[in-house]
């Protein structure tokens, strides 16, 4: 069974896959978004931290 | 495989690599913790508050990453990589002469910590030049400098606009690359695999939106890359090199958190996979960590 979640954006509902994590990083079909996957019941979506100065490899 | 060690893999978010890095931990019957950076506590006293065998770090922070490694390694945790490693390769400066010390062929590279001597090293070397933050990624904040008038706007802009650490000026010849360079991947001490990543743009992340395409491991990438990686500390670590027009390759940066979800399907390697065998290793004594600071055996 898939789960759904909405763009926190958009509002677009965003099918999750079943094996999707806490903290993962998905993004929004419609508006573009980087979102983070916080788990609950319903399962949620929120803004993904915005890149910093020291993020990289 | 006997008892399996027990790995944390400490992230900042879950990308597609670090899910696929769970995954392959997964396959192999391994239990993965996942301790989050932006949740965990520190206990400088009593350590951090998990027990396992090995922690494989992920975070998207260079500061984050190597913080907690420095707490990790000090309180007798094994890491992959370790702070070392972190604190070489996360500083362009810290790399470059570790390279140079070991020998490795780099690019010629000064350092200045004025404008004005910036300038001048900047002319001693000649244009054009490309000036580097000494801690950064992804490509970004990288200035190449055709001439004096550039190099002066560009060094004030630093010097006003830039937080602290951009009055470190390090300075690189441009090496004028076929369009192209090679990112090869480290695994202990063997390069598993390469890609060329390829962009009309001088500057060729792929996280810039170069194209990725495999690369063979010649006997000299393999040995020019195993040489950069063992320069840095070892472990897991994603070179970057230049080819020069006279057929020379040189190593321009070394990554310790390396990402490689464009190189899978390029290389046909199972490049998640071989790090968490590494890692496994590690957590199991199975290869001899790669590096312990003074003091300290992790």
């Amino acid at each position: 069974m898939s789960i759904e979640a909405e763009c926190p954006e958009c509002a677009a509902v965003i099918e999750l896959d079943d094996d999707v994590m806490e903290g993962e990083i998905v993004t929004c079909s419609e508006c573009g978004m980087e979102l983070e996957v916080v788990p609950g019941n319903p399962w949620s979506l929120t803004a993904a931290p915005e890149e910093e100065e020291d993020w990289g490899e | 495989m006997s008892k399996p060690p027990r790995v944390g893999m400490l992230v900042s978010r879950i990308r597609v690599e670090e899910k696929l890095l769970f995954e392959a931990f997964e396959k192999r019957g391994v239990p993965v913790d996942l301790l989050d950076d932006r949740k965990v506590i520190f206990d400088l006293h009593d350590g951090l508050q998990w027990t396992g065998d090995v922690v494989v770090e992920r975070c998207v922070n260079h500061s984050r990453a190597l913080y907690a490694l420095r707490l990790l390694n000090d309180s007798g945790v094994a890491t992959v990589n370790t702070y070392e490693v972190a604190s070489v390769c996360g500083n362009k400066l810290e790399t470059s002469s570790a390279l140079q010390r070991c020998g490795v062929p780099i690019p010629r590279c000064k350092v200045a910590f004025t404008a004005e001597s910036a300038v001048e090293a900047i002319e001693e070397l000649g244009y054009p030049v490309v000036l580097k933050p000494a801690v950064g990624s992804w490509g970004r904040l990288l200035s190449k400098i055709n001439d004096r008038e550039a190099a002066e706007a560009v060094l004030e802009h630093k010097e006003v606009l830039g937080t602290y650490h951009h009055s470190v000026f390090y300075i690189q010849e441009f090496i004028d690359k076929p369009a192209r360079d090679i990112r090869s991947f480290v695994v202990g001490d063997e390069t598993i695999c390469a890609i060329y990543r390829y962009s009309d743009h001088w500057i060729t992340n792929t996280a810039r939106g170069a194209r990725a395409e495999n690369c063979p491991v010649t006997d000299e990438l393999n040995r020019l890359s195993v040489d950069a990686a063992k320069a840095v500390g070892g472990g897991v670590v994603a070179i970057d090199l230049l080819e020069t027009r006279d057929g020379r390759m040189l190593v321009n940066e070394v990554n310790y958190t390396m990402e490689f979800r464009n190189s899978i399907h390029t290389t046909g390697v199972d490049i998640p996979g071989r790090v968490a065998d590494y890692v496994v290793a590690v957590g199991t004594g199975a290869v001899v960590k790669p590096i312990s600071h003074v003091g300290v055996d992790v």
